[in-house]
């Protein structure tokens, strides 16, 4: 009878206790970030150990001594540098909300981030890189407790046409993309001065016509990538929902024909049709002010 | 003695949170009451949607910020009220909460739901929407949603209040309040609100403004009465 007595108050406060210890709001108890971990790109192992002698001698003055982006420099910057211990990251190949893979955070680190201050890590070497993607993994508890998100499918890329251009056109009419990057792609539509990122600082929608390479790459598959994935942090969202496979490449050739002073297969096939050749020509309209200043 | 009454405690919550996944709640007692405000609230300035007429149409008058939303007798609406301590934590429910986007406005401005539990996002407007909740705790995401497409169906698995806000419109910002357990109502005309079926025991109940932040109170139930408890915030007019 004690026995059972004594099972029951055991039950009793295991059941009770949990619930008045946890109050809204509070964070799991048990994930806490793992100091060891290691990062797998190609055939290269990051160990996070060397990449913690990396990181405070390349990176904490501004990422911060606990990679919660706030290092000495962070105040005098403009677009705030990353918050590892939150882990979102604007680059991935992963849906929306999911973790990235470590190519891509090594990505990152070798072609920095255009618009922004942070360089080019490419001086370093490759295993120098791998070891710093290991390292900034042990920030958050989310790598020990999630895995990275599948990686989006990416078709082969059709060939391509002017219809194609046309719809994809279609598809930045039809998906309001204009709202923020302007009917010319100039990054002034008619929200871009309200957006903020999720540090609650004023940000910028791409210009197209900067004739500047985007935050996440210059590939097309890059491009592909940007708005199927959306760039987590910022107010460019996923449409991996609402975009099909093959109309996504659609858009990535009109995406391009806005690239009006960076030369590519689509702009050159774009303007040799006379629609295209008319809208290119007066979207190259220099010295307004969203303009990119350079006089043919 | 001492522990007898333990062991009953525990025995009748065993029983509780069982009967609350398996069929109709047990009776028990109930909170209920009404949230109120002292001093003047800020006056809520008209929402300008001038940028995207398909909403603008929509409205006779320009709808008015929702940040505070009082009614009569100085009562505040949309208050997450719940159980914050003293009740074990609930496996989600199978029905779906649902947010809809409609007039480039969320309705409901506060949604609350359990953690686990599925939520639908609906666009009945005839313009895009971009949802981008921003979780602390949770994950963070972002999804377009153009008229005409299917809900987004999600879910958050940590307890947590997430402010939400579309990047396209501006002026567009609701929350959501993940509970932990099925205990919480939002307060409606006259700021009242009940949370009943609960099972006797010591509790804390969290009142939770978006603008004034949260107040608590201890209720002990012992029976299947009914206390009523009243929660006052300052209200700040700027």
């Amino acid at each position: 009878m004690l026995n059972i007595k004594k099972v029951c108050l055991n039950v009793a406060v295991t059941l009770i206790l949990p619930a008045f210890a946890m109050a809204q709001g509070d964070q799991s108890p048990a994930a806490k970030p793992n100091p060891n971990m290691e990062s797998h790109v190609g055939n290269l192992t990051g160990h996070s150990k060397a990449g913690g002698d990396l990181y405070y001698r390349y990176c904490w003055g501004c990422h911060g001594a606990r990679g919660n982006g706030d290092g000495e420099n962070a105040p005098y910057l403009n677009i705030l540098p990353r918050n590892f211990v939150a882990a979102a990251f604007k680059c991935r190949s992963t849906p929306t909300g999911t973790l990235p893979l470590d190519q891509d955070l090594y990505n990152s680190i070798a072609r920095g981030f255009n618009f922004t201050n942070m360089p080019s890590w490419a001086a370093l070497t490759a295993q120098n890189r791998a070891d710093l993607v290991a390292f900034i993994k042990t920030f958050s508890a989310r790598w020990v407790t999630e895995k990275p998100g599948d990686p989006i499918q990416i078709p082969a890329e059709p060939a391509l046409t002017v219809a194609s251009i046309k719809h994809g056109g279609e598809l930045f009419q039809k998906l309001e993309c204009w709202k923020c990057h302007g009917q010319e792609g100039r990054g002034d539509g008619p929200s871009a001065s309200t957006l903020t990122d999720s540090n609650d600082q004023p940000i910028r929608p791409y210009n197209f016509t900067s004739d500047n390479r985007s935050k996440c790459g210059r590939t097309n598959q890059d491009v592909y990538k940007i708005f199927m994935t959306g760039l987590d942090g910022t107010p460019m969202p996923s449409f991996a929902d609402v975009i099909k496979p093959e109309e996504a490449w659609d858009l990535v050739h009109y995406l391009r024909t806005l690239q009006v002073n960076n030369s590519s297969p689509e702009l050159t096939l774009w303007e040799s049709t006379p629609e295209g050749k008319e809208i290119v020509a007066a979207k190259k309209v220099r010295n307004t002010y969203t303009g990119s200043g350079i006089i043919p | 003695m001492h522990t007898k009454q333990f062991l009953i405690a525990g025995v009748a919550l065993l029983a509780a949170s069982s009967m609350a996944i398996a069929g109709p709640k047990p009776a028990g007692g109930t909170v209920s009451g009404k949230v109120t405000y002292e001093g003047t609230p800020a006056k809520m300035k008209p929402i300008d949607m001038s940028k995207e007429p398909s909403c603008a149409k929509m409205y006779t008058t320009p709808p008015l910020a929702q940040n505070v939303e009082t009614g009569a007798g100085n009562s505040l609406e949309d208050v997450v009220v719940y159980i914050s301590a003293g009740a074990p934590d609930e496996p989600a429910p199978s029905t779906a909460a649902v947010f809809t986007q409609k007039g480039c406005r969320y309705i409901p401005h506060v949604l609350a739901f359990q953690v686990n539990q599925e939520f639908k996002i609906v666009n009945e407007d005839q313009t895009s929407h971009n949802i981008h909740p921003l979780p602390k705790l949770n994950r963070e995401w972002n999804k377009s949603q153009p008229p005409g497409t299917p809900p987004i169906t999600e879910k958050y698995d940590k307890a947590e209040f997430i402010p939400v806000k579309c990047n396209v419109h501006p002026w567009m910002h609701g929350n959501f309040a993940v509970m932990k357990n099925s205990h919480y109502a939002i307060t409606g005309d006259g700021g009242a609100f009940t949370l009943a079926n609960l099972p006797p025991g010591k509790y804390t109940v969290t009142a939770w403004q978006e603008s004034y932040g949260d107040q608590s109170q201890d209720v002990t139930i012992s029976g299947s009465e009914t206390k009523t408890i009243t929660f006052t915030f300052k209200a700040k007019p700027y």
